[in-house]
């Protein structure tokens, strides 16, 4: 009988093109609709590096105003001062740490007809390659001995290595820039965390940096401070050093911690830190050290916004009115029916042959409603990426959610259908054929 | 063998209750072919629907081919349709979507025969209304008469014990209407009883017996004039 109502199905759909065409297209943009911000809110929530999220954490010290919190009520800064940041580095009481921050300089290739460039760089530790688990495509990072030496290294990203050296195992070549020729690493292979958790500066889904240089060359050259910096009292001088050495905050520091133990270890750490700067005459105010990890950080900085949240639900609703929709468009088609199910319920058919016949149909509608929705929602998701640039890497559909709409759809139809077909079968045979 | 006993059908509605059978009492035999005339709204074709399984009664005992219908669920009710009773009607009722062949095969299709049963039963019972050469055509290709050969058919093809033609030559004119009641007649011979509600008081004179409903009860019973048992009818 299965084929036999397959068969019947797909005869009632095609005899009834406009009516089908219009159902199965109002699920689909419900569909469409849901899967769009679906994959927007779970691309933007996804923890990128769920695997390491409870063994990095983002270090938070209180070096603020004592008569005011840099976050209200109690806060500390999100970032940390060069010194803090250096200090913090060089005392390696963590398993990984890495200090950084976003800069920017000229770049002067020596590829035939490229122009020099102003490329964004950032500074940081050795240990930022290895903690963020950033893949390699030629080379690797830099190592101790050349951090310590703050030699004249650089990790290019992917595109940068492209524009630079066409794609080449460029590690071993030089590079000028920033007046000085720098030797090359590594080159990153394709990283585009969402989102970018480690320095949510220039937005949470942002692109990564074009270079990577070691942290104490940001001194040496004089590099300009990029993402947010904020100062709580004058800097001393206009000298760049004294930038370097006030209470202005502008570093992102990460630490890698190998278990629950260590982070108590460090915590402690943390406190004698502060405490030692206390008795230097910093931190005026009492001791506010924080440590989250990646899932409590990105809580904390509330990565998706509440007005996309709000979004999402909208689009669950849009999806509720077109299911209502095409419910009363699934109804209006079973009304001109009334007289055929009860005509086949007088050869014979029982309530639930009918109920059975007519909601394959519906599974048939919703099935290509949903097809045709996932179709319309990869259309509408390349137009996002064509809109907003920067969040191209955000717009991929998985094939979990592609399965999990179409199972909605089908789901979804079949509720909304339900009852249209349960009224079509239910008055007794000998109304319907009257009708 | 049909036996109805003090049947009642009540329609029930916010301002009225119409009785449209009222102790209705009915027995056909194995090889009638009874008519069941009367004006409109006598409740002849309630009658129908309550003997074919369509419609449910209130009170009242009917027994079909010796089994108690009342209490039955849904799922015997039409398993019992489906293989005692062929319905015949006066708009013909064929699914215009369908062919004649899976017109014919819709009853087959529900009764679980497999497709060579089917295929045989179809093409037979077509043969038999004169319409074996036109499987591929649908219901708005054939002319009134010839649409209600196909019901006929549609009726045959699961061989049932009870024909119940409402109004069958309702919808034809007097040419179609004595070849279907010929056909009828013919089907009749073979063995099936039928019970046929008309407004055609010559048709219901070609038929064995004839009731007469009025009110919702049977009023005069017997045989049909023209029948060799037109001296028998009797007031009830």
């Amino acid at each position: 009988m299965f084929s036999y109502y397959c068969r019947l199905a797909i005869n009632s759909i095609f005899r009834s093109k406009v009516h089908s065409a219009l159902t199965i297209l109002t699920i689909a943009l419900g569909i469409a609709a849901c899967t769009i911000t679906l994959t927007l809110v779970t691309s933007m929530s996804a923890n990128p590096i769920a695997h390491k999220s409870a063994q990095l954490f983002r270090v938070q010290l209180d070096n603020w105003d004592p008569n005011q919190a840099a976050v209200a009520p109690n806060l500390p800064p999100e970032f940390v001062t060069w010194t803090d940041a250096n200090n913090i580095v060089q005392a390696k009481q963590a398993k990984r740490q890495s200090a950084s921050a976003i800069t920017w300089g000229m770049v002067n290739p020596a590829k035939q007809g490229l122009t020099p460039f102003l490329a964004v760089m950032r500074v940081t530790s050795k240990d930022f390659f290895p903690m963020f688990d950033v893949p390699f495509i030629y080379g690797a990072g830099w190592d101790e001995s050349a951090e310590h030496n703050n030699d004249y290294v650089v990790v290019l990203s992917k595109e940068t290595n492209q524009r630079v050296f066409n794609g080449a195992n460029s590690v071993g070549q030089t590079l000028t820039m920033l007046g000085a020729t720098f030797t090359v690493v590594g080159v990153l292979d394709d990283w585009h965390l969402s989102p970018k958790f480690y320095d949510m500066s220039y937005g949470a889904f942002s692109e990564p940096e074009e270079m990577y240089l070691p942290l104490g060359l940001k001194a040496e050259f004089e590099l300009p401070h990029g993402g947010i910096t904020s100062c709580w009292k004058a800097v001393e001088s206009e000298r760049y050093d004294a930038f370097l050495n006030s209470e202005c905050i502008n570093f992102q520091l990460w630490v890698e911690l190998g278990d629950p133990n260590q982070m108590s270890k460090f915590s402690l750490f943390l406190t004698n830190y502060v405490e030692q700067q206390k008795s230097l005459g910093r931190f005026p105010r009492p001791i506010n050290n924080r440590l989250f990890n990646v899932e409590q950080w990105l809580e904390y900085k509330q990565v998706v916004k509440q007005d996309v949240q709000v979004m999402f639900w909208l689009s669950l609703m849009f999806l509720l009115v077109c299911l209502i929709n095409a419910a009363s468009l699934l109804s209006a088609k079973l009304h001109t029916k009334h007289s055929e199910i009860g005509l086949r319920r007088a050869l014979g058919a029982n309530f639930g042959q009918i109920i059975m016949q007519y909601s394959l149909e519906i599974v048939l509608i919703g099935f290509c409603g949903g097809i045709l929705g996932i179709f319309l929602a990869v259309v509408g998701l390349h137009g996002v990426a064509a809109l907003y640039a920067g969040y191209g890497h955000l717009v991929d559909l998985n094939i979990t959610i592609a399965i999990g709409v179409i199972a909605l759809a089908v789901l979804g139809t079949i509720v909304a259908g339900l009852v249209p077909v349960y009224t079509a079968c239910r008055p007794v045979p000998a109304m319907q054929i009257k009708q | 063998m049909l036996a109805m006993n003090n049947i009642g059908k009540v329609f029930t509605t916010d301002v009225v209750q119409t009785h449209a059978l009222k102790d209705f009492s009915l027995k056909v035999n194995e090889g009638d072919f009874l008519a069941v005339t009367g004006t409109s709204g006598s409740g002849k074709t309630t009658f129908l629907n309550v003997a074919g399984l369509l419609e449910t009664f209130d009170s009242g005992e009917y027994t079909l081919d010796g089994q108690d219908i009342q209490g039955l669920t849904d799922r015997q009710r039409s398993q019992l349709r489906n293989e005692k009773i062929g319905f015949i009607f006066q708009s013909f009722n064929l699914i215009p979507d369908l062919n004649l062949f899976d017109n014919v095969d819709v009853p087959l299709r529900y009764r679980g025969f497999n497709a060579a049963q089917r295929k045989e039963r179809i093409l037979s019972s077509l043969e038999r209304v004169g319409l074996g050469k036109r499987l591929k055509h649908f219901p708005a290709q054939l002319s009134g008469g010839q649409q209600q050969r196909v019901a006929i058919a549609r009726a045959l093809a699961g061989s049932p014990r009870f024909l119940l033609a409402d109004e069958p030559t309702g919808n034809l004119d007097t040419e179609m209407a004595k070849s279907v009641m010929a056909l009828l007649q013919e089907i009749n011979q073979s063995g099936t009883t039928i019970i046929m509600v008309t407004h055609d008081e010559s048709l219901a004179q070609q038929t064995q017996r004839q009731i007469v409903v009025r009110d919702g009860r049977v009023c005069d019973s017997g045989a049909s004039s023209t029948s060799p048992q037109a001296d028998s009818v009797q007031r009830v």
